[in-house]
């Protein structure tokens, strides 16, 4: 399964690597990476209907995971990959928009990591 | 006859006019013997028949009646009276001595002579009777003087009553208006202070969502890390190096491991001190609710009960509940609420728990019984909750400083500082209440909520 993760700080990316050693090993899953809202279009551009699912940070400079989301439910409604946004503790307004745009699900920060490698399986 | 009467009317009028009978009675007594003289000078004049001579003896009694009102000090006043009398004397005088030494002269000018000595004897009294004229006219001026003083006295006595009056209300309004600025500075001290509290929470959030990413990061990679320990030690296992080296190889990774086992305790801690500050940007977030008072009041002084005694199995206090059955349900947000409840009653349970402790270390427990009040009460479109308890009270420094994010009494890791700072937000902000309280060191403390209903 491939799946992209969209957040603007760069160590997210070792620590989902690490996190999901084992997965990547067996390529249960496979993880690619951007760092901004439009580097993760370009990123679907590119790769058109390879991505299954996309982890969205919502607190982003320039794009914000919000916008993206629209994005995407608008440029690529065919194939349409499921969504899970990211976001700081607590933030209702985020939530409900996310969920009101179309998001599949939505996790809090810390991530934990557990859960979402739960949710991860079920999807497949 | 006419020396008699000019005689007799002058004294009269110098005693009337001057009351010499009072206020000269010495003069007085002489002018009772003038007058006497003069009755027994026209009486004698006319038991003796009338002699030409005796006139004389009238000029020296007249002279001598003149020289003494017009130059004794006493008789001043009336000394234009005096004057009048000066012509009549005068001419009669002139006359008698003409008639003596020029009887020809003074038979040929005879009709002039008493034309001018009658002239000069009503000219007298015209004098008189004008003087009199005058002094009544003065006497009626002083009398109305007189009044007018009395008048303008009593003018003035209320005057100065109402002087009196107007100064104790002025001094009532000072000390009201003082009040008044009494109690502005204090409101101004108050609004200073929440000022300073709502600024201190907004920054406080602030600080916290800036912090919360890379406490994320160190949180996530110490756990991973941890497991990759644990993988390594597992890899470390299938090798063949001697059991010697794998021993010490896997005594540095569980050294390693229990570092960033270390590390992941303390993030968490600072985790929960940042969630604790997040809850400060949340508390205003909520939305409002008809809840019953009574039962959340009571569910969160029995959750913070419990959960105190979870830790404490000692730990036992009295639950006193003294509820207004009439508030019913009130529109509060009640998840805020219910933390503020939370904190209060964990302090309150952390205060009785601390004398109790104290007492025991002194060997002084006697009898104190651990006791937590929560009363309710509703009246005049305010809800009053009161939390009280026996326990250790504050001194004034700390009294004066537990709104305020991070601070604590408690032992480090026990306390964030952060419950009353929140709860202070959620009454004052959330609620437009007021959080007060009232402590005695020692003995206890009372904290007060007022949230005014709509």
């Amino acid at each position: 399964m491939k799946i992209l993760v969209v957040d603007d700080e760069e160590d997210v990316k070792s620590l989902f690597e690490q996190k999901f050693r084992k997965e990547i090993r067996s390529a249960q899953f496979e993880f690619s990476f951007a760092f901004s809202g439009e580097e993760a279009l370009h990123f679907m551009a590119e790769h058109p209907s390879e991505v299954v699912m996309i982890l969205s940070d919502i607190n982003m400079p320039g794009m914000s995971g919000i916008e993206l989301l629209k994005t995407i439910r608008k440029d690529f409604p065919a194939a349409p990959p499921q969504v899970m946004m990211i976001t700081a503790y607590g933030d209702s307004n985020n939530h409900d928009q996310a969920m009101k745009l179309g998001a599949d699900d939505f996790l809090t920060k810390p991530v934990n990591f557990v859960e979402l490698k739960e949710k991860l399986l079920k999807t497949l | 006859m006419d020396y008699f009467l000019v005689s007799f009317f002058l004294i009269q009028y110098v005693r009337s006019s001057l009351h010499t009978a009072t206020s000269l009675p010495n003069w007085d007594r002489l002018l009772l013997y003038g007058r006497y003289i003069s009755i027994a000078l026209i009486s004698t004049y006319y038991i003796a028949d009338s002699p030409d001579w005796f006139s004389w003896i009238w000029h020296v009694f007249m002279i001598l009646i003149i020289y003494i009102l017009y130059t004794k000090e006493d008789f001043s006043p009336i000394r234009s009276v005096t004057q009048s009398v000066i012509p009549f004397v005068a001419i009669s005088i002139i006359s008698d001595i003409l008639e003596a030494a020029a009887p020809k002269f003074y038979a040929e000018y005879d009709d002039w002579f008493n034309i001018a000595t009658s002239f000069a004897f009503v000219l007298c009294f015209v004098i008189w009777f004008y003087a009199q004229k005058q002094r009544k006219i003065l006497l009626k001026e002083r009398e109305d003087r007189l009044r007018e003083e009395m008048a303008s006295k009593a003018q003035k006595e209320s005057l100065e009553y109402l002087v009196a009056e107007r100064t104790m209300e002025l001094t009532a309004q000072k000390e009201e208006l003082q009040k008044a600025i009494e109690d502005l500075k204090s409101t101004q001290n108050q609004l200073i202070q929440s000022e300073k509290m709502a600024s201190l929470g907004e920054l406080t959030a602030g600080i916290a969502h800036e912090i919360q990413n890379p406490l994320n990061f160190v949180n996530n990679f110490s756990e991973v890390s941890v497991e990759l320990c644990q993988e390594l030690e597992e890899e470390v296992n299938k090798t063949s190096i001697s059991d010697e080296d794998k021993d010490y190889i896997k005594g540095i990774i569980a050294d390693l491991s229990q570092n960033q086992q270390k590390i992941t305790h303390h993030g968490k801690r600072a985790d929960s001190i940042v969630k604790g500050m997040l809850q400060h940007s949340r508390a205003s977030s909520g939305e409002k609710e008809a809840v019953e008072i009574n039962a959340l009041a009571d569910e969160y002084m029995r959750l913070a009960y419990h959960g105190l005694r979870a830790k404490d199995k000692e730990f036992n206090a009295t639950l006193v509940t003294d509820f207004d059955p009439n508030i019913g349900k009130v529109m509060v947000m009640p998840q805020d609420l219910g933390r503020v409840f939370l904190n209060l009653f964990t302090n309150a349970f952390y205060a009785v728990a601390e004398k109790k402790r104290m007492l025991t270390e002194a060997g002084k427990l006697d009898d104190y019984k651990p006791e937590v009040k929560i009363s309710t009460k509703m009246f005049a479109g305010k809800l009053y909750i009161r939390v009280t308890d026996n326990g250790t009270g504050m001194p004034d420094q700390v009294k004066a400083k537990i709104f305020q994010p991070f601070f604590t009494t408690k032992p480090t890791g026990q306390g964030t500082g952060l419950g009353l700072s929140m709860s202070y937000d959620i009454i004052t902000n959330a609620h437009n209440g007021m959080l007060d309280v009232e402590t005695v060191p020692g003995e206890k403390t009372e904290f007060k909520i007022t949230i005014p209903i709509a």
